[in-house]
């Protein structure tokens, strides 16, 4: 397993730190993100890098791999984790030159961390949609850290029960998104008898999943063992290509997404899946995907949290794909 | 400012989307539309539209009263569809540890009286480990439900998803 070591606390002449990870090191300018590591180097948009950085950083790194383009990325091993460059890229396997290196996770979530932190000016929130928010471009000004330092939400049974994740409405700050404005706000009926208020529960799922500020970064909202209601708003482009190590469904909720499908380990297409309200589609452990959602939409995403899942799948002891007919 | 319709399904009306295949078989992902599902299901059948080892969604076509349901564990049930109301009473003598999935119960259930719930498209419920429940629908509607697969759930692949 690599050392995780932070670079000098120099800034560029654009106000920037540089960081490094291992042999990974990273600098900004302007535009763009440069990432550098023995016999490579790559360039992203820094808004590219950002909004991808931050939903792996969301989850102390996503499930499975996370790839910030066709380059650059993460895998999850849960407790280490891989930083690439090429590794899932035909062209880099082909001529030897992808780059990976091995980190503990809590070393490479401090090195992203600080990064987070620098690179991001103020009014740019990298989980906003495009149309709100402000630039990540330009010299460094100020910061934005009540953005990149949201609590992520995870539901021990259900979003507002006693002592669980609170709902949300005006009062506690979490406005309607103007895309959403036409979505039903009215709360279900619920009569407890005495004694049972706090088992007797409902509330409005859709309206609290209206009330998100953020895009493409799931939530759990109802947990049964380790079968995870997540929800999300997305629009726009998720900003990663999410690669699989367990087989995870969607639940189109409201509006329309497009997902491009490619094998995970090489990003060779397989399949454009289109999904519309009440439309459920299985996305095979072995599979990367990224979706596109032209108006902000909901859609619920259903995870097996279950730890042992990436080694049955890595392993082959689990076929890829969840059912058979 | 532009104006958003957000859009939503229901039995009335739903379009399905689809698996546009390119170097992949669509049966891989299991590509189905619960209001789909539910527009040819018989009241409270529960048909599986999702399956992750042991634990399921299903598609529920709320229509009528249905039996007296209970499950050693909690489940969660999002209406997608009409409005639902569930009665809950909680068990003098629950669902053994030992059984996953929702069982149904003979008769009425013995218990104290916790309440009921009505909900309408987009809300959520818990039907809490330890109670027996029942649904209530005057017009059909639909459920989505979460639990573990169990001695209820129906699986009609097949017939149910894009081939």
């Amino acid at each position: 397993m690599a050392e995780a070591k932070q670079a000098a606390e120099a800034v560029n002449q654009f106000g920037y730190r540089p960081f490094a990870l291992g042999g990974f090191n990273f600098e900004r300018d302007e535009y763009f993100s440069h990432i550098s590591w023995p016999g490579g180097s790559h360039t992203m948009s820094v808004e590219t890098f950002l909004r991808a950085l931050i939903r792996d950083l969301a989850w102390n790194f996503f499930y499975g791999m996370v790839n910030f383009d066709h380059v650059f990325g993460t895998t999850n091993h849960y407790g280490n984790v891989d930083v690439f460059a090429g590794l899932y890229n035909a062209g880099y396997r082909s001529q030897n030159k992808h780059y990976v290196e091995n980190f503990k996770s809590e070393d490479a979530l401090a090195v992203f961390r600080a990064l987070m932190d620098d690179w991001t000016n103020e009014g740019f929130d990298p989980f906003a949609a495009p149309a709100d928010t402000g630039s990540a471009f330009g010299p460094k000004r100020g910061e934005n850290r009540q953005a990149i330092n949201r609590k992520r939400l995870t539901a021990k049974r259900m979003v507002g029960m006693k002592d669980d994740i609170p709902m949300r409405s005006d009062a506690t700050g979490n406005k309607v998104h103007r895309q959403f404005l036409d979505v039903d706000q009215s709360q279900p009926e619920v009569h407890a008898e005495p004694g049972f208020e706090d088992e007797v529960h409902a509330f409005n799922f859709f309206g609290y999943v209206s009330r998100s500020d953020v895009t493409w970064n799931p939530s759990v909202c109802a947990a049964v063992k380790d079968s995870l209601i997540c929800a999300t708003t997305e629009e726009f482009v998720l900003p990663v290509i999410h690669g699989n190590d367990r087989v995870e469904w969607f639940v189109q909720l409201s509006d329309q997404i497009q997902w491009e499908v490619g094998d995970r380990d090489t990003g060779v297409a397989r399949a454009r899946v289109t999904m519309k309200p009440g439309d459920v589609a299985a996305m095979p452990a072995d599979i990367r995907h990224q979706g596109f959602s032209p108006k902000r939409s909901i859609l619920l995403v259903w995870e097996n949290n279950d730890p042992t899942l990436p080694e049955l799948y890595a392993s082959k002891k689990l076929k890829p794909n969840p059912v058979d007919f | 400012m532009a104006s958003y319709q957000t859009r939503f399904g229901s039995l009335e009306h739903y379009e399905k989307g689809g698996v546009e295949a390119i170097n992949d078989d669509p049966r891989h992902y299991a590509f189905s539309n619960v209001y789909e599902v539910a527009s040819k299901s018989g009241p409270y059948e529960k048909v599986a539209v999702a399956r992750n080892l042991k634990y399921v969604l299903e598609a529920i076509r709320a229509e009528g009263t249905s039996a007296w349901y209970a499950a050693s564990h909690d489940e969660a049930a999002i209406i997608m569809d009409g409005e639902v109301e569930i009665r809950l009473v909680k068990l003098d003598t629950p669902v053994a540890e030992a059984h996953e999935g929702t069982k149904t119960l003979e008769g009425t259930p013995q218990g104290r009286p916790m309440g009921h719930i009505v909900a309408r498209r987009g809300h959520m419920a818990l039907l809490p480990k330890g109670a027996a429940y029942q649904f209530h629908a005057a017009k059909p509607g639909v459920i989505l439900l979460q639990t573990v697969q169990g001695d209820l759930t129906v699986e009609r692949w097949k017939d149910i998803c894009q081939k």
